[in-house]
């Protein structure tokens, strides 16, 4: 991570509001590029050693991202994104809801509001995620909680990885 | 048995009644008004939060008040801290794409 970039995370619980600020260094249309096409979000979405999987998007308003996070067990868990507004390389609005494999919608979800602006070559982005109930900031972060999981189990296993094949050398000596 | 703060937040109803009592101590029969289910259903609910030491019982004459402990609330936290972790990960993942994305521009 570059620790010269700003990166402000910031939840206000009684406005249900999660606001995170992050710096990059890129120019505007590449950093917009990134957030808005398929393949490129695809890319980095998803925390590794998740996987974001893209099953359709139309980057349009009205349009929407059928989207999934794969665990490392194979397991989707699928999310829809639905655009509201756009206005290009400045500003998008989502709506954002998990759901099941054909898009049927777990309510309630939450609304995306997304920023972006450019300062001597970097470009700022500003995301505020509201949430409708408390009770959907928890799943998402229960979600989240899980995926913190994973990722530990991860390196678990690459450290059973070494430490197993160390013992293999102690046996040769 | 053991309880923890993640088996209190797991069930919607429980969820709701937190959120209530949060504003005021409240007696069982007063959250009860609030849910369909039954008295019975509320006090189990109840138990189970007691259990997970998230809620306090202070008699005050003949009923008895629940109180939300904001303390044991704080565990939750830790919680938005590994949400945090996860887009920090994402974030320098986009990093590292930016980067090869610039580097392909050239």
């Amino acid at each position: 991570m570059n620790n010269d970039l700003l990166f402000d995370f910031i939840v206000d619980k009684p406005t249900k509001t999660v606001t995170i600020n992050r710096e990059f260094a890129a120019e505007l249309p590449l950093v917009w590029d990134a957030y808005t096409k398929q393949e490129l979000l695809d890319q980095w979405w998803a925390p590794k050693p998740l996987e974001s999987r893209t099953k359709a998007m139309d980057f349009s308003v009205g349009g929407r991202r059928f989207y999934a996070m794969v665990m490392l067990d194979g397991t989707e868990r699928w999310s829809v994104q639905k655009y509201k507004s756009i206005t290009p390389k400045s500003n998008f609005k989502f709506f954002n809801a998990f759901a099941d494999e054909n898009e049927n919608l777990e309510l309630p979800g939450s609304d995306w509001d997304l920023n972006f602006s450019e300062e001597n070559g970097k470009t700022k982005v500003s995301i505020s995620i509201y949430n409708e109930s408390l009770e959907r900031l928890e799943k998402m972060i229960e979600m989240g909680f899980k995926e913190g999981y994973t990722m530990q189990m991860n390196n678990l296993d690459d450290l059973l990885a070494k430490l197993s094949q160390a013992q293999k050398e102690e046996r040769k000596k | 048995m053991r309880r923890d703060i993640f088996q209190a937040i797991a069930d919607p109803t429980r969820r709701a009644i937190i959120a209530l009592i949060a504003l005021q101590a409240m007696t069982p029969n007063a959250l009860a008004e609030h849910f369909d289910t039954s008295r019975q259903a509320v006090s189990k609910h109840l138990r189970i939060l007691t259990e997970c030491e998230l809620v306090t019982q202070e008699q005050k004459g003949r009923e008895i008040f629940y109180t939300l402990e904001i303390e044991k609330m704080k565990e939750i936290d830790k919680w938005l801290e590994q949400y945090r972790k996860i887009w920090e990960t994402r974030f320098s993942q986009l990093d590292e794409l930016l980067t090869t994305l610039k580097d392909a521009k050239k």
